[in-house]
């Protein structure tokens, strides 16, 4: 129910007084509300649920999250080479 | 799909398994307070993932689990009029009242319709001046933007054959009631990433500290709850209890201050009876004063009425992490996704139809034969 998928803003208009945008998800496009978010952008990524945006995704900080985690996979290359075994040793 | 598909990622949520694994010395029970999150903890195995002494119990972060079966009733009552446009989110079209479900008035020749959004209601309502449309306003803080807009919208059209049955539920209280009950478990939360990526996480920090429990804001993807487990596990293994912010690319302490400001000015805190597990104190949000001309409780005057839920079901304590499905003689048997006994079996976010959805009632053996595909 608190479902909420990001998407880009490919357009922004308005409509009874109200901000809105056209939100893309994958293959799929549908209309947003922009009001709780107007200071978004064409070509910025919103998180949208039931038909608001609800926040921005802030790419820089999606960016350094995700590093964070790749280097943590890279560093753990090096650390625990046999992963793969511990697990099946545990059984899962 | 951009920032979906990076969090999916099967070798660094091997490595941050890891990492919790070398984290966690004693056992602790954490509790995932979204049913969003349920969902995608059950269909990716992620408690299966984890070490043994750390165990993931289901919060009652489902909004059409917790809406009391009063509410449903009333809703079906409103329904059934013949002059009425019932409008609902899907979820809440399968959920059994006292006497069938939205589904079955529909077959009966009821006009109730499945909205995307809350703003769909706006248009019926224009295209049906001769019909009164009721919305099943219900949901947790993430979803009061969008109901509480809808209201805002109704009266600044002008709109008099629109109104919302309103049935909001509030989290911060919820987790106040799991951690004061006597039998609670619950050692640690992930907390909920949409509601707060709305409300902000300022209201937990009290919590945490009043309580000692470490809350760590999450986020749904598989790499968001792993990363919220380990931070949730180094607070414990380290005595902190701190309120942290794992799912920072969405959301930020104080939430969304418009969203907030508007939620405020058309609804006020009230008590809330949650289904299965009773009334909580200052619990949910009511229509304001100034907006209770939209109130379809009113306008339709349907009185309390009363119910009885299965002496089975333990959805209750599901529901405060007290039992887990898998602890209910009916789970998987007499009480099913398509024949729901209770609150946590009538949504798809709910523990048990998670559970049920991802063959958790299924003995080891079916298991062996559904993977060979006899």
């Amino acid at each position: 129910m608190c479902l909420a998928i990001p998407g880009k803003v490919v357009e922004i208009f308005t409509n009874e007084g109200m901000h809105m945008a056209r939100v893309q998800f994958g293959g799929v496009t549908r209309e947003a509300c922009l009001d709780y978010v107007p200071e978004t952008r064409v070509g910025e990524y919103v998180l949208v649920h039931v038909g608001f945006a609800i926040s921005r995704v802030d790419e820089e900080e999606a960016r350094r999250t995700y590093e964070a985690l790749a280097e943590l996979d890279q560093l753990g290359e090096l650390e625990i080479p046999e992963f793969e075994q511990s697990r099946n040793k545990d059984g899962v | 799909m951009k920032y979906l598909d990076e969090y999916r990622d099967g070798g660094i949520a091997a490595k941050l398994v890891e990492r919790i694994e070398r984290a966690q010395t004693k056992p602790w029970v954490i509790m995932e307070v979204c049913g969003g999150q349920t969902h995608s903890i059950v269909k990716n195995g992620i408690d299966h993932l984890l070490p043994k002494g750390v165990e993931l119990v289901h919060g009652p972060g489902c909004p059409v689990c917790v809406t009391p079966l009063e509410m449903i009733d009333k809703a079906h009552a409103i329904a059934r009029k013949p002059d009425v446009i019932f409008c609902s989110f899907g979820d809440m079209l399968r959920v059994p009242g006292s006497d069938g479900d939205l589904f079955s008035i529909k077959s009966q020749g009821g006009d109730v319709r499945v909205v995307y959004s809350p703003l769909d209601c706006l248009k019926i309502a224009k295209t049906n001046p001769g019909k009164q449309v009721v919305f099943f306003a219900i949901g947790f803080e993430t979803t009061a933007p969008a109901n509480a807009m809808l209201a805002w919208q109704a009266r600044e059209m002008g709109l008099k054959n629109l109104s919302l049955l309103v049935s909001h539920v509030l989290v911060p209280p919820a987790i106040e009631a799991v951690l004061s009950s006597p039998r609670n478990r619950v050692q640690g939360f992930l907390g909920p990433g949409h509601v707060c990526a709305v409300a902000g996480y300022e209201e937990y920090e009290p919590l945490a500290a009043r309580f000692h429990v470490p809350i760590v804001v999450t986020g749904f993807e598989p790499l968001d709850i792993l990363e919220g487990v380990l931070m949730t596990i180094e607070q414990l293994e380290q005595g902190r209890a701190e309120v942290e912010n794992q799912y920072s690319r969405v959301l930020a302490r104080g939430g969304n201050h418009p969203a907030r400001e508007r939620i405020m000015k058309v609804f006020e805190v009230g008590d809330r009876k949650w289904r299965g597990v009773g009334t909580i104190p200052h619990s949910g949000f009511q229509l304001r004063v100034e907006f209770r001309e939209l109130d379809a409780e009113r306008r339709f005057n349907v009185t309390a009425i009363d119910t009885m839920e299965p002496e089975v079901c333990i959805a209750g304590q599901i529901l405060q992490g007290i039992r887990k499905p898998h602890d209910c003689p009916a789970f998987g048997s007499e009480c099913t996704p398509q024949h729901p006994l209770g609150a946590t079996m009538v949504s798809a976010e709910g523990a048990c139809a998670a559970y049920y959805a991802y063959g958790r009632h299924l003995k080891d053996a079916d298991l062996v034969t559904l993977g060979d595909g006899k």
